[in-house]
């Protein structure tokens, strides 16, 4: 599957242009809130008529304004997750889930037969009730399989677990990573979350003001993100585990990283999330502190941000983010190329 | 009763129910229209359909006599394609009573539409569904009350409706003689007082059982709705 969009929409004052290739898996529509991502979801999903430009899904023109060509949303195949479930009031969950079904044939698309939908997203037990007496991480499991069970050749899911608590996005999220992992569905993921991204996304699409920024594998474009809570992702290994003090070490190109007890197995696949701001620099290999990790890596880029600055690392080819303030940038005098040591504070994990 | 009243309340039962069933799926159209429809001349189509609400209604009688009287443009074809005579027959009074009741129904139908979320007919969209297949899957069964509460409006005014039916077909007996246009004619005549109070009695318990059905009919599809 490839989705292949090319567009210019103008909404108001705001202007949106974005170009990017997508490739199989979770492509992640990476930004800010008001940067464009539900605008540019909607143009792929039908339900805005873009100004000029095509979007293209495995060679089927969607949309040509060239050519005047406009397949309307109900043609297009393409699953579509909301924020706001919208799941139909008036149904029950069954029907909620079947409503797809009777206009698509079967062909194509996902093979997504009912049981095994039913199962995958762990909503056997509510099929007899209606949505309003759902909680909100159960509509969004009902919403992912409704579209599910339409045969989409694209999944669209516009911030699913934006307006959930933290409990119920943890209790979600394995659910997404089974669709991606088993489902066979290509998924444009909306999020503004970082932590998110690092654990779905294969392929990340920045986008800024409108814009797109940057496009590229999650392990090269997150680091650039410019959002707040920037940060690095690291692929790692689980290596061995501490009972003793309860600890874990990961075995990562970077190097080893001993972090809290983890539930994997040794030799599991983990992806940790080191946030910007948990990361120290010192120019010696600093002794005697409390932090258990650090890392040998050199300076790749610095790039200022208001009174701070951030610094990208480049540790034996894995990239890390650090965010210093100027004043220190210049005491260290860092400059691209210098070898510095980063001392990590917390590394938050995710099973990949 | 007399069989005379009897004839007169048969007559607009049928009159009634004739002119909101043959109007509610245009009422339905045009409520859709008004609701979510972007074309030129809207406002122009919302005059129009409550036009019949503002004019007095001896007014819009005599404009349908005018229109669809026997010489009448559009009566006259009517006629001569497809032999259907409206002038002072009973399809008359319910074309009449269907114009008089067309602007409450439209209304009430609009309303209901307007509170269906716009979600979640794109969501529908997205999962395959045709326009007109999300109108009937969706729209249409989140503003059932309202329909419903439409076509009970248009059924209680054509119970009621007097002027333009009087202008348009007449008061003839058996054929256009509605109750109100009955118990006009019982009070105009020495010693109809009895009759015309019966009619008026059965003309309250028609009005109140439309009313009470309506609400129950509301809330059974309401409690449907919301059940777990």
């Amino acid at each position: 599957m490839s989705l292949d969009v090319d567009i210019k929409h103008r909404h108001g004052t705001f202007h949106l242009q974005a170009r990017f290739v997508s490739q199989p898996g979770v492509t992640a529509l990476f930004g800010r809130s008001g940067s464009g991502k539900t605008t540019l979801v909607n143009i792929v999903g039908g339900l805005i008529r873009p100004d000029r430009g095509r979007v293209t899904v495995d060679g089927q023109v969607l949309v040509d304004t060239d050519r005047r060509l406009f397949v309307p949303r109900h043609r297009r195949r393409i699953g579509y997750v909301f924020q706001d479930s919208r799941l139909f009031p008036h149904l029950s969950v069954r029907q909620n889930l079947l409503y797809g079904r009777w206009f698509t044939s079967g062909t194509g698309g996902a093979v997504a037969d009912f049981d095994s939908v039913v199962e995958l997203l762990g909503i056997g037990a509510l099929l007899d009730r209606r949505p309003d007496s759902l909680s909100g991480g159960e509509k969004q499991r009902v919403a992912i399989g409704r579209a599910l069970l339409a045969h989409p050749r694209l999944l669209l899911m516009d911030e699913p677990l934006a307006s959930l608590d933290e409990a119920r996005r943890a209790e979600i999220l394995p659910y997404i990573e089974r669709l991606r992992d088993k489902a066979g569905v290509p998924i444009l993921y909306v999020s503004h979350s970082v932590a998110e991204v690092a654990r779905l996304a294969t392929t990340v699409v920045i986008l800024s003001d409108g814009k797109v920024t940057a496009v590229g594998p999650v392990l090269d474009i997150l680091p650039l993100a410019d959002a707040s809570d920037g940060g690095s992702v690291l692929d790692a290994v689980v290596a061995h585990h501490d009972e003793g003090f309860q600890l874990t070490t990961l075995a990562s190109v970077a190097g080893e990283l001993q972090v809290p007890r983890l539930s994997a197995p040794a030799g599991a696949s983990v992806r940790a999330y080191i946030r910007a701001r948990d990361v120290m620099l010192s120019l010696q290999p600093p002794q005697e502190i409390s932090a258990l990790n650090v890392l040998a890596g050199k300076v790749a880029q610095i790039v200022p941000s208001g009174a701070q600055a951030d610094i990208r690392l480049d540790c034996n080819g894995a990239v890390l983010m650090a965010r210093l303030t100027n004043k220190s940038v210049q005491r260290l005098a860092l400059v691209p190329g210098r070898p510095v040591y980063a001392v990590i504070k917390s590394v938050s994990f995710e099973r990949s | 009763m007399t069989a005379e009243e009897w004839t007169a309340v048969r007559l607009s039962l049928l009159v009634a129910v004739t002119a909101t069933a043959a109007s509610l799926p245009l009422g339905v159209a045009i409520a859709w229209l008004l609701a979510r429809g972007r074309f030129w001349g809207k406002g122009l189509l919302d005059t129009l359909v409550h036009l019949p609400l503002i004019l007095p209604p001896v007014v819009t009688g005599y404009l349908l006599l005018i229109l669809f009287g026997r010489r009448g443009p559009i009566g006259e074809f009517l006629d001569r394609a497809f032999g259907i005579v409206f002038a002072f027959r009973w399809t008359g009074a319910v074309l009449a009573c269907a114009v008089m009741g067309f602007p409450l129904m439209v209304r009430a139908i609009r309303l209901s539409i307007e509170a269906v979320d716009t979600r979640l007919e794109s969501a529908a969209g997205t999962l395959g569904a045709h326009p007109l297949l999300v109108f009937a899957t969706i729209t249409l069964p989140l503003c059932l009350p309202g329909v419903i509460a439409g076509a009970i409006l248009c059924f209680a005014k054509s119970m009621g409706e007097f002027g333009a039916t009087i202008t348009f077909v007449s008061n003839i007996p058996g054929e256009t003689q509605t109750l109100p246009s009955a118990i006009y004619t019982l009070t105009q005549i020495p010693g109809g007082d009895a009759g015309a109070l019966r009619l008026t009695l059965i003309s309250v318990v028609i009005s109140m059982v439309a009313l009470l059905g309506s609400e129950m009919l509301a809330r059974r599809l309401g409690a449907r709705r919301v059940a777990t």
